[in-house]
C-alpha cells in the first residue's frame, strides 16, 4: 500500500508538474497575442502581423502540449485518487465540469480559427477569436484554481452520509484563499510569458542584431515584466498572510519554525533536520519572522509542534519557497534593468541579451517552486481537514504504476526535448522568416 | 414530476461519447491512413483535420468529465480496471496531438519521425479505445478468451476509425487523393462489417445480461431493425463511394454521413445492451449516481452552455468548409 501511495504521488506529481509548465505560459501569452493582433489591426504594419504569427506558433505548440498533458490529468483523478472523487466528487466534479464546458471547448474551437482562419474570416471575427482563446485560457485558470483553493481552504460544504456536498456554491468557489491564489497565478503566468517573449527575442537578437521585430518584443516583454514583478511581490505577500490565517502549518514549514514561541527569528538559510526537529547551520535574523508575519517583533507564531502529526515535510517546502522568492527577486532586477537599458529605442547590449536568454524559462522555475510550496505544504491533507492523501489512493498495483510511470516519463522526455528544439528553432528564425509569403500579410480577411 | 437525473446524465454522457467517437474517430482514422500517402498528400490530409482535432478531443474530456461528475463511484471502478489501456491511449493521444505541431516545424529525418509518431499515436489510441470497449462490455472479466475478445474489438474499432477518416477525406480532398480515399473507405467498410458482425455475435455469448436483452421475443424482431439499417447504410456507402471512385456524379458528403450512421446505430445497439448499467452487472446508473445537488448544478450549466458549444463548433466547421489545401498557416 505504501509503495502504491509513493508511486501514485510520484506519477501524479510528474504529470501535474509537466502539465503546469504549458498553461502557465499560455494563459499570459494568449493576452499578449491579443495585444499583437490589436497593434496590427490599429497600424496595419506588416511587422506586427509577422510578430503575431510567430508568437501564435509558439502559442499553438505550447497549447498542444498543455491540452494533451491535461487530458492525462482528467484520467488520473480516477486512476490514482479514486478516494478523492468518492469523498469530494460532489464538489470537485461540478467545478471540473464547468471548466470543460465554459473554457475547454471555447479555447479549442477558436484556436482553430485564430491559427488557420485569418484569410477565411473578416478581421473582426479573427480578433474576436483571438480574444476568446485568451478568455478561455483565463476561465480555465479560474475554475481549476477555485477547485485547488477549495482543497486548500474548504468552505461552503456540508457533510452528508460520509461524503461532502455543496451547501453554498458561492462560498465553495470564493473560498478564503481563492482570490489570492488566482491573482498570484495569473500574475505568475503573465511574468512567465513576458520572460519567454523577452528571452526568445533576445536569443534572436544575438543572431540577428538588426531584427526590428525582435527588438520590439524584447522591449515589450521587459516592460511588462518590470510592471508586473513588483505587483506580484505585493500579491504574494498578501497570499502568504492569508495562508498564515488559514493554513498555519504550511507557514511554519515555509519558515522552518519548529517550536511555538514569541519573537520568532527569520531563518534565511538552514538545513531543516526532520528527525531532531530543529534547523542545522541556520542563518537567521532575530525576531524578524514575527514582525513580517504579524507586524510585531514580539508576536507569537505557531510552530510545527502545534499541529501534532498533521504537518508537511519541512525541507522541500522550505527550500522551494526560497527558490521561488530568490527567482522572483532576480526576475524583478533583470526586468527593471532591461526596461532601463532599452529605453527610448536604445539597442540592448550583448551581455544583456545573454542574460535575458538565460532567463527565458525563469518563470517556470518560480512557478514550479511556488506550486511545490503550496501543494507539499498542504500535506498530509488532500483536502485540508477533510481528506488525507493516503486515504484517497487507489488499488492499482505497484507494477502497473511503475510501468505506466516509465511510459509517461519517456513520453514526456521526448515531448519536452522536441518542444525545446522547435522553440529555439522558431525563435532563432525570428518573425521575418516566419512569413514565407509576406504579400499575403496584406490580405485582411474576406470582409 | 421530478427529473430522473441519473438517466439524464447517462444520456448526456452517451451523447458526449458518441460525439467524441465520431469526431475524433475521423481524426484518428486520417492519422492511421498517413503511411498510404506521399508527402504532399500527407500535408493535405493533416490540414483537413488541423483546425478541428483539438475541439474534437475535448468531447473525450467532457465524456470522462460527466462520468466523473455524475457517476463518481463508477469513474473510479472503470478507470482502475482499464488502467493499462487508458495509459496506452493517453500516450497515443499525446504523441498524436503534439505531432500536429512538430511535423510542421521539423525538417529532414525529424519530420519523418514525427510523421511516424503521428501514425503510431493515432493507431495506439484507437486500438486502446477498442480494447477498453471490449473490456468494458464484458465487465472486466479476467481470462484469455476475454482478452482476445477485447483485442478483436480493438481491431474492429481501428477499422471503423479508418472508415470514418477515409470518408472524411473523400469529402475534404479531390483528385488522386480522393480516389485513394475511396479505396481506403471500401477496405475500412469490409473491416468494419467483419468486426461488427464478430462483436455482435460474440457479445451475447460472453455476457448473459446482453443475451437476455436481445433474445426476448417479440422485442427481438424490432431490435433486428438496428442491424438491418446498418447493413443498408453500409451497402449504400459502398455504392456511393464506388461512383465517386469512377468519377461519376455523387454527393461527396454521402459516404461520411453513412459512416456516421453506422457508428450511431452500433452505438445505439451497445447502449441498449448495457442499459441501465454503468458497470455491467455491478453498478446501475442509479447506484452510481452522485448527489442530486451536484447533478442539478451541472445540468444547469450544461443546458446553458452546450447550445453555444454546438453553435460555435458548427461555425468552425462552416469557416473551414471546402477542400483542404496543402499549406496550413495562411
Amino acid at each position: 500500500m505504501d509503495e502504491t501511495l509513493i508511486l501514485a504521488r510520484a506519477q501524479f506529481g510528474l504529470n501535474i508538474a509537466f502539465h503546469i509548465l504549458f498553461p502557465s505560459l499560455t494563459i499570459g501569452l494568449a493576452w499578449i497575442l491579443v495585444f499583437f493582433r490589436l497593434q496590427y489591426a490599429r497600424t496595419g504594419d506588416a511587422a506586427w502581423l509577422a510578430t503575431f504569427k510567430l508568437w501564435t506558433k509558439v502559442f499553438a505548440l505550447s497549447f498542444a502540449m498543455g491540452v494533451v498533458t491535461g487530458i492525462v490529468m482528467s484520467f488520473q483523478f480516477g486512476t490514482n485518487w479514486p478516494g478523492f472523487m468518492t469523498k469530494v466528487g460532489n464538489i470537485a466534479g461540478p467545478l471540473l465540469a464547468y471548466e470543460v464546458l465554459t473554457a475547454f471547448f471555447l479555447e479549442a474551437t477558436f484556436l482553430g480559427v485564430m491559427l488557420f482562419g485569418m484569410n477565411r474570416v473578416p478581421a473582426w471575427l479573427h480578433i474576436l477569436a483571438t480574444v476568446l482563446v485568451a478568455a478561455g485560457t483565463s476561465l480555465s485558470a479560474f475554475w481549476i484554481l477555485a477547485l485547488n483553493s477549495w482543497m486548500q481552504t474548504p468552505t461552503g460544504h456540508i457533510v452528508a452520509d460520509g461524503t461532502l456536498i455543496a451547501g453554498d456554491w458561492l462560498r465553495v468557489i470564493f473560498n478564503p484563499s481563492f482570490p489570492f491564489r488566482l491573482a498570484h497565478m495569473m500574475l505568475a503566468s503573465f511574468l512567465t510569458a513576458s520572460f519567454v517573449v523577452a528571452g526568445l527575442s533576445a536569443w534572436r537578437l544575438l543572431k540577428a542584431p538588426k531584427d526590428a521585430a525582435a527588438r520590439r518584443t524584447l522591449r515589450a516583454g521587459a516592460l511588462l515584466a518590470a510592471l508586473l514583478a513588483p505587483l506580484q511581490i505585493f500579491v504574494g505577500d498578501l497570499h502568504g498572510l492569508n495562508t498564515l490565517e488559514h493554513q498555519p502549518a504550511k507557514i511554519a514549514a515555509v519558515e522552518a519554525i519548529w517550536k511555538t514561541g514569541n519573537g520568532v527569528p527569520l531563518v534565511l538559510f538552514a538545513i531543516p533536520n526532520e528527525e531532531q526537529k530543529r534547523n542545522d547551520f541556520a542563518i537567521q535574523v532575530p525576531r524578524l519572522a514575527s514582525y513580517i508575519l504579524k507586524h510585531d517583533f514580539d508576536a507569537e507564531l505557531q510552530g510545527l509542534d502545534a499541529f501534532g502529526a498533521s504537518t508537511p515535510p519541512v525541507a522541500p517546502v522550505f527550500f522551494a519557497f526560497r527558490l521561488m522568492v530568490g527567482m522572483g527577486a532576480a526576475m524583478l532586477a533583470l526586468a527593471w534593468l532591461g526596461a532601463w537599458l532599452t529605453r527610448a529605442g536604445r539597442p540592448a547590449p550583448r551581455w544583456l541579451l545573454w542574460v535575458f536568454s538565460a532567463f527565458t524559462f525563469s518563470g517556470w522555475i518560480a512557478t514550479l517552486a511556488g506550486w511545490i510550496v503550496t501543494e507539499i505544504g498542504r500535506q498530509p491533507w488532500l483536502v485540508t481537514g477533510v481528506l488525507r492523501t493516503e486515504d484517497a489512493v487507489g488499488r492499482i498495483s505497484g507494477a502497473q504504476l511503475g510501468a505506466s510511470l516509465t511510459a509517461y516519463g519517456i513520453t514526456y522526455a521526448v515531448m519536452f526535448v522536441a518542444y525545446m528544439v522547435v522553440l529555439t528553432h522558431l525563435a532563432g528564425k525570428g518573425a521575418g522568416a516566419a512569413e514565407p509569403h509576406p504579400q499575403q500579410g496584406f490580405v485582411r480577411g474576406a470582409a | 414530476m421530478t427529473l430522473d437525473l441519473p438517466l439524464v446524465f447517462a444520456l448526456l454522457m452517451g451523447a458526449a461519447i458518441l460525439a467524441y467517437v465520431i469526431l475524433d474517430g475521423f481524426d484518428l482514422g486520417v492519422g492511421m491512413l498517413l503511411p498510404g500517402a506521399d508527402e504532399r498528400e500527407q500535408n493535405r490530409m493533416v490540414n483537413s483535420i488541423g483546425p478541428f482535432w483539438d475541439a474534437n478531443e475535448t468531447w473525450l474530456v467532457l465524456g470522462i468529465g460527466i462520468l466523473l461528475v455524475a457517476f463518481p463511484v463508477a469513474h473510479g471502478v472503470v478507470l482502475q480496471a482499464l488502467y493499462l489501456p487508458v495509459v496506452a491511449m493517453l500516450v497515443g493521444l499525446m504523441l498524436r496531438g503534439v505531432a500536429f505541431e512538430f511535423r510542421l516545424k521539423a525538417e529532414g529525418w525529424h519530420r519523418e519521425l514525427w510523421n511516424w509518431l503521428f501514425w503510431f499515436g493515432s493507431f495506439l489510441a484507437s486500438l486502446a479505445q477498442g480494447i477498453m470497449l471490449g473490456r468494458y462490455i464484458t465487465g472486466f472479466e479476467p481470462g484469455f478468451g476475454y482478452l482476445f475478445f477485447a483485442l478483436v474489438v480493438g481491431a474492429a474499432l481501428c477499422g471503423g476509425y479508418v472508415l470514418l477518416g477515409a470518408t472524411w477525406l473523400i469529402l475534404k480532398t479531390e483528385g488522386a487523393l480522393q480516389r485513394k480515399a475511396v479505396a481506403w473507405a471500401r477496405w475500412g467498410l469490409l473491416w468494419v462489417a467483419l468486426g461488427v458482425a464478430l462483436v455482435s455475435l460474440a457479445t451475447p455469448f460472453v455476457s448473459q445480461t446482453v443475451r437476455e436483452k436481445w433474445f426476448d421475443f417479440p422485442a427481438t424482431l424490432w431490435l433486428m431493425l438496428l442491424p438491418a439499417a446498418s447493413v443498408a447504410a453500409g451497402l449504400r456507402l459502398w455504392v456511393v463511394a464506388g461512383r465517386l471512385g469512377r468519377g461519376e456524379p455523387a454527393r461527396e458528403w454521402a459516404p461520411f454521413a453513412h459512416a456516421v450512421a453506422i457508428f450511431a446505430l452500433a452505438f445505439l445497439g451497445l447502449a441498449y445492451s448495457l442499459f441501465p448499467y454503468v458497470v455491467i452487472d455491478r453498478l446501475s446508473i442509479w447506484d452510481a449516481a452522485a448527489h442530486p445537488s451536484s447533478l442539478t448544478v451541472v445540468l444547469w450549466g450544461a443546458a446553458i452552455v452546450l447550445p453555444f458549444i454546438i453553435g460555435y463548433s458548427a461555425l468552425s466547421y462552416r469557416i473551414f468548409r471546402g477542400k483542404a489545401r496543402e499549406t496550413l498557416y495562411e
